[in-house]
């Protein structure tokens, strides 16, 4: 039993810098039709970051696949020669998940994108990886179905890339995340053994590895096949747009709907900064003088819809709001959104860059937490703008910098570091829905003990023995956080902020 | 309480150190569930009491031995509850037990199950570690769920020391509904309803009739009834019903004291399963309970030529598998969690599968 624990994993990072790029490409040809795999470097780059663009990398290769087999002959060959494989959807992430491994293959799932079967009378659709989110609502909505989680790049970001992170959207406080709407994952494990997570009924035997599989950001194995359940669309959504003269107040107000008992299909607040750069970029006709507003939206039949609105207004009138607007019809309703759903494009038009952070914490903290960040504006000298998934407590302050600036950077960075680690302690999480990634690696060291971190090496080691699925992303390792650690005492507090530190 | 904790955990830890087999136990209500235990008691029911409630957040925090009717008692005062609606088939079930078995009742297939609701849990692991996963905010991708996995586990992972569950307001209006129906029109029935937008929050068909519930606001709860029609039940009856179904209490269950009770747990529109035995159909068709006496295998079969599972809930012979078989690939990885969580293979061995 105990040498078990003399060689606990995650000490420290593998080293594949002896890795040969020419025996590596020729195994993978050996096995790989035509077309499918990718080594030259111009071909390389568009791959070289996802979302965060700070982070950039170039693998060794680059691989396409189109069928099952083919990504079991990936992995396969990848676990004989020992060789780092990254998984990448559309490359929507905003945590580097699917940064590539300068000596790894890139297993991109792009050509995963058939809507295998889609079964209205069950509620379920069977997809491949590589579809997007919102493909799927378009494929269910002519039987009055769609898929619930909807992020805010569902345009874009893939099914696999949703598992992977375990997706939200602004509809999740009612409708749930990823993994309350999958059904089944099917996967493949470093080692080339197919896997299926879950199945078409509401439960599986053993362990519930669906559960754990979801939001594991790639790194316990790689998705080929993805079952989700289908929600029917409610015949009516409206909206409430509610101002406020106080940040806090809003917040409060937030609580009051929860205690009310009423659980609205969406709710969302912006802070004035916020509410100032979207106006600028969509015209919704937000109020410019309210320091805070919420959005919240009720779905149903139009008899719940109308009972609802009105116990929301009673509340919001109660809790002090300055102005309440109601969606008169559908394209009011699509404006109020509008620009919430603009905030990222918004901040990158105010600013050359934005770092977007990720922290959920306990709602009845956001005033600590606004508070914290005004400070930190003036001690990092950049401006921040705050969107906030309000109803689950999911902060998304978007901090605006200029990389070609000397310094800013690092300053962008720093001041996340710092939101991040009081999101921990204000009894919150470093990241609600976008992932540790390589991004918030370090601040994994504030979160969890060295045996939870331990723990989770373990977790890993049971699918990827070898750790070469997604190796160095999502949870450090204890040499890492010992060098995060000379640099920081954990706790939220930060020896001499004022120090640059990057 | 701490002290508590850390006897437990030097238990655990000398246990390992001698290969010796624990069997948690918290208010033994779910004793009859899964194989057959074995190893020395290690009763963890003391450990009890809420950590913290906060309505507003929707999130309650609850040490492991909490008496789940005291948990509910509490969220009651707030017109809150679990949404789940967890079986507790005996008086001192606890919340670590509600948790480790997993089960749901009737609200299951519009609600979501337990594992849905589980934000965070604290830990002894079999090497006697206190370790926390998740946490008590609703988002949070922070590192494996492995909260998650924790419920259903059956204590084969770890005592759970304490758990964060989310929690939702309750409905303000519900309505039980009865039809005559056939068993295959009821399933046809039901999966229609599931695609439209219906406040279903319960479902239950024995030969000759199908009852629903349905949960929500006022208005589309009436709305709803007037649209399906039906025989409405008033409300003592309709509250006895479901809390028949729940708790298992109801005359249908009566027949598996003597039979053993199989749970089928299959796609919402699979067809009639026509097995010998006595059926009752919930979770709007993805749940199948049946009584009778025919071979596992037969059973096991079925279930999964329907793209589900089966597992022999109460009665029958419990030494032998219980669950239904995993494929190899997959039992492997089950094997390897084991040994990531509980090295010595001392908590509840044998519980789940057979050799862990
Ligand atoms: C403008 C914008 C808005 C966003 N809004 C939201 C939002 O509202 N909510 C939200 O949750 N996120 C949001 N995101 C983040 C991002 O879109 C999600 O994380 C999304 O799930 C990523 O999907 P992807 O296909 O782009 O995955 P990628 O970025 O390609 O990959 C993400 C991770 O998944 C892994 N992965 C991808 N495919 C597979 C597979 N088949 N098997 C195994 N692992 C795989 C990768 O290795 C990587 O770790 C937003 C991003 C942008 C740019």
């Amino acid at each position: 039993m105990m040498e078990i624990e003399a060689q606990a994993p995650g000490v420290q990072e593998r080293d594949f810098s002896a890795l040969d790029k020419a025996r590596v490409v020729e195994a993978l040809a050996r096995v790989l039709p035509v077309g499918v795999l990718m080594f030259e470097n111009e071909d390389l780059r568009p791959y070289e970051c996802d979302g965060l663009a700070a982070y950039r990398s170039v693998p060794m290769a680059v691989v396409l696949p189109t069928t099952e087999e083919q990504v079991v002959a990936v992995l396969r060959t990848c676990s004989e020669l020992g060789v780092p494989v990254v998984a990448r959807g559309a490359g929507t992430g905003l945590s580097g998940g699917a940064l590539p491994h300068p000596q790894g293959v890139l297993l991109s799932l792009a050509r995963f994108n058939r809507i295998v079967h889609l079964d209205p009378h069950a509620r379920t659709a069977v997809v491949q990886p590589g579809v997007r989110n919102l493909a799927i609502s378009e494929a269910a909505a002519p039987h009055g179905l769609y898929y619930a989680p909807d992020p805010s790049s569902q345009i874009a970001c893939t099914i696999g890339g949703n598992v992977a992170e375990n997706a939200g959207g602004v509809h999740c406080l009612k409708y749930g995340l990823t993994v309350h709407n999958l059904m089944r994952v099917r996967g493949v494990t470093i080692e080339g053994e197919v896997v299926e997570f879950g199945n078409h009924a509401l439960d599986a035997p053993g362990y519930d590895l669906l559960a754990l599989m979801t939001g594991s950001e790639g790194m316990l194995a790689v998705v080929t096949e993805v079952t989700v359940r289908l929600t029917p669309k409610p015949q009516l959504a409206q909206c409430v747009l509610a101002a406020f003269d106080d940040v806090i107040r809003a917040g409060d107000a937030v609580a009051a709907i929860i205690a009310a008992g009423i659980i609205p299909a969406g709710l969302e607040m912006m802070d004035q900064p916020a509410t100032a750069a979207v106006e600028e970029f969509v015209h919704a006709g937000y109020p410019l003088d309210a320091k805070a507003i919420l959005l919240c939206e009720s779905d149903g039949t139009p008899e719940e819809v109308a009972e609802e609105i009105a116990r929301v207004r009673e509340v919001l009138e109660r809790s002090g709001a300055t102005e309440i607007r109601v969606s008169r019809d559908e394209a009011e309703r699509m404006r109020f959104w509008a620009g919430r759903k603009a905030a990222f494009p918004a901040a990158g038009r105010m600013s050359p860059d934005y770092y977007c952070m990720d922290g959920t914490i306990p709602r009845k903290r956001l005033g600590e937490m606004l508070s914290a960040i005004q400070r930190m504006e003036t001690e990092y000298g950049l401006r921040c703008i705050n969107v906030f998934h309000a109803g689950d407590g999911n902060l998304h302050p978007l901090i605006l910098f200029d990389a070609n600036q000397a310094g800013e950077m690092e300053r962008a960075e720093a001041f996340g570091a710092e939101i991040l680690e009081l999101s921990v302690a204000l009894g919150g999480t470093i990241t609600g829905e976008h992932g540790v990634g390589i991004e918030k690696i370090n601040q994994m060291c504030s979160q969890f003990s060295v045996a939870e971190r331990t723990q989770f090496f373990r977790v890993k080691a049971a699918f990827d023995p070898a750790g070469l699925l997604n190796p160095g992303k999502a949870i450090p390792t204890l040499h890492r956080c010992a060098e995060y650690g000379r640099l920081h005492v954990s706790g939220g507090a930060v020896p001499h902020p004022d120090i640059p530190r990057f | 309480m701490e002290d508590s904790v850390s006897a437990w955990a030097e238990r655990i830890r000398n246990a390992a150190a001698t290969g010796t087999a624990l069997c948690i136990v918290g208010g033994g209500s779910k004793q009859f569930y899964g194989r057959v235990q074995q190893g020395e008691i290690l009763d963890v029911s003391s450990h009890r009491g809420v950590v913290s409630y906060e309505p507003t957040e929707l999130v309650v925090t609850v040490r492991g031995g909490t008496p789940l009717a005291e948990l509910e008692a509490l969220l009651a005062t707030q017109g809150q509850f679990l949404p789940f609606e967890p079986p507790h088939f005996a008086p001192g079930a606890t919340v670590a037990g509600c948790v480790a078995a997993g089960l749901a009742g009737p609200r299951r297939a519009t609600a979501g199950g337990v594992r849905d609701y589980v934000l965070g849990v604290k830990l002894l692991d079999g090497r006697g570690q206190v370790l926390t996963f998740g946490g008590q905010v609703m988002k949070n991708v922070a590192g494996y769920d492995v909260s998650r996995i924790i419920a259903g586990s059956l204590g084969t992972l770890g005592v759970i020391l304490e758990v964060s569950l989310k929690v939702l307001p309750r409905p303000v209006a519900e309505a039980t509904l009865r039809f005559a129906m056939s068993e295959a029109d009821a399933i046809e029935r039901l999966n229609q309803w599931g695609g439209q937008p219906l406040p279903l929050s319960a479902s239950a068909w024995q030969e000759g009739g199908l009852t629903i519930r349905l949960s929500g606001a006022e208005a589309a709860v009436s709305t709803a009834c007037q649209r399906l029609g039906g025989e409405r039940l008033d409300a003592a009856e309709s509250g006895a019903f479901w809390q028949g179904l729940r708790e298992q209490t109801a005359a249908y269950f009566a027949a598996a004291a003597t039979r053993p009770l199989w749970r089928l747990s299959v796609p919402s529109s699979a067809p009639p399963l026509k097995l010998a035995g006595t059926q009752l159909i919930e979770w709007g068709g993805a749940q199948r309970w049946l009584v009778g006496e025919l071979p596992g295998e037969q059973i096991q079969a079925r279930a999964s030529a329907l793209g589900g599972h089966a597992s022999l809930f109460r009665g029958g012979n419990r030494d032998g598998e219980v669950f239904a078989p995993l494929a190899p690939a997959l039992l492997a990885l089950h094997r390897r969690l084991k040994t990531a969580f509980d090295p010595a293979g001392i908590l509840n061995p044998g519980r789940l599968y057979q050799g862990f």
